[in-house]
């Protein structure tokens, strides 16, 4: 057993997956990055169409023990996952790695059957929704390997260091000529951004390209270029664009929700960074999407405009853009159907890259130049960890996304918070699932409370901000100790030693790893 | 048990509802009513009882004003209200449509035997009257002065307007009379006024416009239903820093006067008045009390 630097417990070894604990060695960047992409001939004037995703399969030579991806910028409305799943299981292929952006909740289809038949066995993403993610850690399914999480800019990491090989990625694209030529921007079902996906197209070593609507050649825009994908299939309906939101898109009426991200928008306005051409990323959820309205009432009052907004967008920021309160819109993710189709529509709104969004060792990415994050928490503890997982009955709740890459990142990390969730506490002594390390997160935001961190590389200047601004703000004490005193203290989840999952940083060394639960 | 000498916003808290109990100590607003009446269906009115009793007895939020608003006088759960909600400790009890002197002096003798029974100091439960009906107006002077337990007459229009045929409207005309009643009756027994609901959530620059009247009026604070509209209210009865500034001026003026044996004192052409020093502490003394710069000691 290892204890890394954030106090963490973890093993040397899971299953075959060797541990390297957090904060022990700087990571080597001058090494060559790798891909499997194979080379591929085309004939002049040919087409990749095939008849049906079992046709591409077999044209793939998708086998047993490979590797395969998905995007997941259709969120809950993806359609394609679960049609490529049930081809797969129809040619009796098992034992595969499973390897999306990550698993969210799809109502049409149960990851969790294809694990307990083995037709999946490894599990790789930036999170795992649903009846999976509770099977895992409660037990009722087990895997030899553990799954592995990892943050969005971790996983382009990954695999250009050749730790997630991918054999065949499957991009879902809202349209796509017969040549591979696609984008998420047109068609009858979009999803805006095909951000995740890049990635996989320059790296994997078969691509397919399905879509439910074909266009004339070549397709424009087209985000997924021709060079990279293998074959096109046609199938009736890729995904539901009304199901992309995270959340609702319009403005909370809860209270609590527009108190927290009142003070946000304050916080922001207070610092010294909030100058003309400052940078952000607000994300979505109700506290984002009010923390972007009131951070446009802010910066219209000061007479500021930013340079650019980052990350998953929503239709908030699109309004900021068309009011030319912010330059550039730099959308790795679309997260309401005004927003995906804003990509095609406005010359400053971009699709990019999610490396290009959050990958810290490429030659630069958009956050090494963001001013301010602000990301949300299942739990924050008295060193300021973040658990983006795993709730406080130990089921595992969200997904890792972008947080620990923005926490890092942006120069003022902002973690929002209710102090209180129903009746257990989230700002508590030790997170039960470390994901994003203390030291990365600036302050946290709560109903009841800001507390800054003291050990964060911006402290001092934090503070001086918020004190000239008349915003006083508590110690992450006394914010622990207001949710305990109002919940109660709860009992601890109870483990085995079984690991179930690894988290991993961005760098691929390990933050924490989720034990087995005893219910 | 912490006082705040502000009374700019109370916000109704519905009895029923735990989160919302919870979420209201995160609140801006100065005072807390935890309601028991019109938010608790008939059914749920034990349940709510109970947990506002213990959420006011053991988890009180520092800082605020608290109150307890009961069920109306002639209600049925009104004797195991009292009961409950003395005992809870509360800064005090808001009482429903209260129209005659001799309904206030029924409810302090109750409250006075309750506080008895249960060791706490005699008085030290406060009474906020909310007159909603004509009668109430009508009488609005004696059920301010009815018992020193009488800290705030708090107008209600709605019930109000009913009573008097009349349509609400976003200007507030028809509760005109009844403002300067309610306002006259509390300044006669020096006690605060309470303005009404403004009851649409959503539009937050009528609240403002509704806000410009009562304050100008003279009211010392509004009650709210939701708690978006606390930060407007807070502010409306806070004075600004144009005032604040006026203010200063005022009292420095005078000060000045006294220093050189000026017999009148003159500022920006106009006559320094006892008026206009009254003024000028008590927007010193308001503004104090919200935690604004002052600078010096004017009271």
């Amino acid at each position: 057993m290892m204890v890394n630097s954030l106090g963490r417990e973890l093993p040397e070894k899971v299953g075959s997956y060797i541990v390297r604990p957090y904060g022990s060695e700087a990571v080597e960047t001058a090494v060559t990055v790798r891909t499997n992409r194979t080379a591929g001939t085309r004939s002049n004037g040919g087409s990749k169409l095939l008849g049906s995703i079992v046709a591409a399969l077999e044209a793939c030579g998708l086998q047993s023990g490979m590797t395969i991806s998905f995007h997941h910028s259709f969120r809950e409305g993806d359609l394609v996952v679960g049609q490529v799943m049930a081809a797969i299981r129809e040619l009796g292929i098992h034992d595969l790695r499973f390897a999306p952006s990550a698993v969210v909740n799809l109502s049409n289809f149960s990851l969790a059957e294809y694990v307990r038949d083995g037709t999946i066995t490894r599990i790789e993403a930036s999170g795992i929704r649903g009846e999976l993610g509770d099977s895992l850690i409660d037990g009722s399914i087990r895997m030899e390997e553990p799954a592995i999480l990892r943050p969005h800019g971790a996983r382009p990491r990954a695999i250009e260091m050749g730790e997630l090989a991918i054999d065949v990625a499957f991009i879902a694209v809202s349209a796509s000529d017969e040549y591979g030529n696609s984008t998420g921007q047109i068609g009858t079902n979009i999803c805006g951004s095909l951000g995740y996906s890049f990635i996989d197209a320059r790296s994997a070593r078969k691509v397919v390209a399905i879509t439910d609507t074909l266009v004339d050649y070549p397709c424009c825009p087209a985000s997924i270029s021709q060079q990279y994908v293998d074959y096109v299939v046609k199938v009736d309906k890729v995904g539901d664009s009304g199901k992309i939101g995270a959340g609702a898109a319009r403005l909370t009426k809860n209270p609590r929700d527009l108190t927290i991200a009142q003070r946000v928008a304050e916080i922001i306005a207070a610092s010294r960074r909030f100058q003309e051409g400052f940078s952000f990323q607000t994300g979505a959820g109700a506290i984002s999407i009010a923390c972007t309205k009131f951070l446009s009432e802010q910066m219209e009052r000061r007479g500021v405009t930013a340079s650019f907004a980052l990350g998953g967008i929503t239709s908030g920021i699109i309004d900021m853009y068309d009011a030319g309160q912010v330059r550039v819109v730099e959308c790795s993710q679309s997260f309401d159907a005004r927003a995906a189709g804003a990509i095609y529509s406005r010359p400053g709104v971009r699709e990019i890259d999610n490396a290009d969004y959050a990958n810290a060792y490429s030659k630069g990415n958009f956050l090494d130049h963001l001013n301010f994050g602000v990301l949300g928490a299942l739990e924050v503890d008295t060193d300021f960890n973040v658990n983006l997982l795993t709730g406080s009955s130990g089921r595992m709740m969200g997904g890792l996304g972008g947080g620990p890459d923005v926490a890092e990142g942006a120069d003022i990390s902002i973690v929002t918070l209710p102090i209180v969730r129903g009746r257990t506490p989230s700002v508590v002594r030790r997170v039960f699932t470390c994901c994003t390390p203390g030291e990365t997160v600036a302050c946290v935001v709560t109903q009841a409370g800001i507390a800054l961190n003291p050990h964060h590389r911006h402290y001092g200047e934090l503070r001086e901000d918020l004190e000239r601004a008349g915003i006083k703000p508590v110690t992450i004490q006394e914010l622990q100790q207001l949710a305990e005193e109002i919940t109660g203290v709860p009992e601890p989840i109870r483990t085995t030693d079984r690991v179930v999952a690894v988290v991993e940083y961005r760098d691929g060394s390990v933050v924490d790893v989720i034990r087995e639960t005893v219910f | 048990m912490s006082r705040t000498s502000l009374r700019r916003s109370s916000l109704y808290v519905g009895g029923g509802s735990p989160a919302k109990i919870l979420e209201a100590r995160f609140c801006a607003a100065d005072c807390i009513v935890y309601d028991l009446e019109d938010s608790v269906s008939p059914r749920d009115k034990d349940a709510a009882r109970l947990l506002i009793y213990r959420a006011v007895r053991y988890h009180r939020p520092p800082g605020k004003y608290v109150l307890i608003r009961v069920n109306g006088l002639y209600a049925p759960q009104l004797g195991e209200d009292l009961e409950a909600a003395v005992r809870a400790r509360p800064d005090a009890i808001r009482l429903p449509k209260v129209e005659t002197a001799e309904e206030v002096l029924r409810i302090d003798k109750r409250i006075g035997e309750i506080e008895a029974e249960a060791g706490i100091p005699q008085g030290a439960t406060e009474l906020w009257c909310n007159i909603e009906s004509a009668l109430g107006v009508a009488n609005a002077r004696e059920i301010a002065t009815a018992s020193p337990r009488v800290t705030a007459l708090a107008l209600g229009a709605e019930d109000y307007t009913a009573s008097m045929g009349a349509r609400r409207s976003k200007t507030g005309w028809e509760i005109f009379y009844a403002r300067m009643r309610v306002l006259e009756a509390c300044r006669l027994a020096g006690i605060s006024a309470q303005d009404a609901v403004f009851s649409d959530i959503d539009d937050l620059e009528g609240l403002k416009a509704d806000l410009e009247t009562a304050r100008g009026l003279g009211f010392d604070g509004k009650t709210v239903i939701h708690p978006r509209q606390i930060d407007i209210v807070n502010a409306a009865f806070t004075p600004t820093q144009k005032e604040i500034r006026q203010a200063k001026r005022v009292l420095q003026a005078l000060e000045e006067g006294i220093r050189n044996h000026t017999g009148v004192v003159v500022l920006d052409g106009s006559m320094v008045d006892k008026p206009m020093e009254r003024r000028a502490r008590d927007i010193l003394a308001r503004a104090a009390a919200a935690g604004l710069e002052t600078e010096g000691e004017w009271s």
